[in-house]
């Protein structure tokens, strides 16, 4: 059954990432992300972290997703690119060694660095508590003590992150528009 | 019989670090690949689940519950990055048709 989940999450992970990449449409590459986003929350609630999974769903699928469309929509690029013609010959297939490279050096890197993950494994003692909200309690109790500070700090991100983009979005007085919508 | 041994295969974490290092691979192969800006930014945001996952992979591995609280700090780092990078694009569009990254080639606006 884990395998069927695994196997089933992972497909609709690489699907996704492909789709992304080599869609033309800028929208049909947004869905894409939608399709890798939920693999990746699938993939959280079998790593037993349930609230991230919600989060997952809630922010990239829900929010982020609908904000890249906004602006796919609010600037008229949501028509197909020419994909076929390219300005650096070697670019892509040069792009495509490099990609297969760095796949090559994480996994070589995991595989061996796995004797270490093995021996650093249960350095903390975390209460099993076997009910379902468990996950969720311990990810509060953790924030809320031990990374109080950086979780203010975040909000305080957030607000700067709005402040500036209003900042920069905004039409300044007396420029006009040289794109007609 | 096959379907019992098949059901005895339980994925460990590093069948989830494995598929989170092609999902980054993928996603790098994005960014040198494509023009268009948005584009760029999802394939930025696949490495950014890419490490998340494998975050929360070694999480379950190790019994620790301090990768997923890194975890959801990435998370709003990154809806904080989107936010920004799309208020910048959409700040250059008013300037420009297209949303090509080549046509930013000059310093000058």
């Amino acid at each position: 059954m884990e395998l069927f989940v695994f196997v089933a999450a992972s497909i609709m992970v690489l699907a996704g990432a492909i789709g992304v990449v080599t869609r033309s449409n800028p929208v049909h590459a947004a869905l894409s992300m939608v399709l890798t986003l939920f693999g990746v929350a699938v993939m959280f609630v079998s790593l037993e972290a349930h609230f991230l999974a919600a989060v997952q769903v809630i922010v990239y699928a829900g929010a982020i997703v609908v904000l890249f469309l906004f602006v796919i929509m609010l600037l008229g690029v949501d028509k197909a690119e020419d994909v076929h013609t390219e300005p650096l010959k070697v670019q892509r297939p040069l792009a495509l060694i490099v990609a297969t490279g760095i796949a090559g050096v994480l996994v070589a890197a995991m595989f061996a660095g796995r004797d270490t993950i093995a021996s650093g494994r249960a350095s903390i003692d975390l209460p099993t508590v076997e009910d379902s909200d468990a996950n969720t309690r311990q990810l509060a109790r953790l924030i809320f003590s031990d990374y109080v500070v950086a979780f203010e700090v975040t909000s305080v991100l957030l607000v700067i992150a709005v402040v500036g983009t209003v900042l920069l979005a905004r039409k300044r007085r007396g420029e006009k528009s040289e794109v007609s919508v | 019989m096959i379907a019992a041994l098949i059901a005895e295969i339980k994925p460990n974490s590093t069948w989830y670090l494995v598929l989170a290092a092609l999902l980054f691979a993928i996603g790098t192969l994005g960014v040198m690949v494509r023009r268009n800006a948005l584009v760029l930014f999802m394939c930025i945001e696949l490495m950014l689940n890419a490490v998340n996952l494998s975050f929360v992979a070694l999480a379950k591995e190790m019994d620790d519950i301090n990768g997923q609280a890194v975890v959801f700090f990435v998370l709003v780092v990154a809806a904080a990055e989107v936010v920004i990078g799309l208020g910048i694009v959409v700040a250059i569009m008013r300037k420009r048709v297209s949303a090509s990254v080549d046509d930013l080639a000059e310093l000058k606006g």
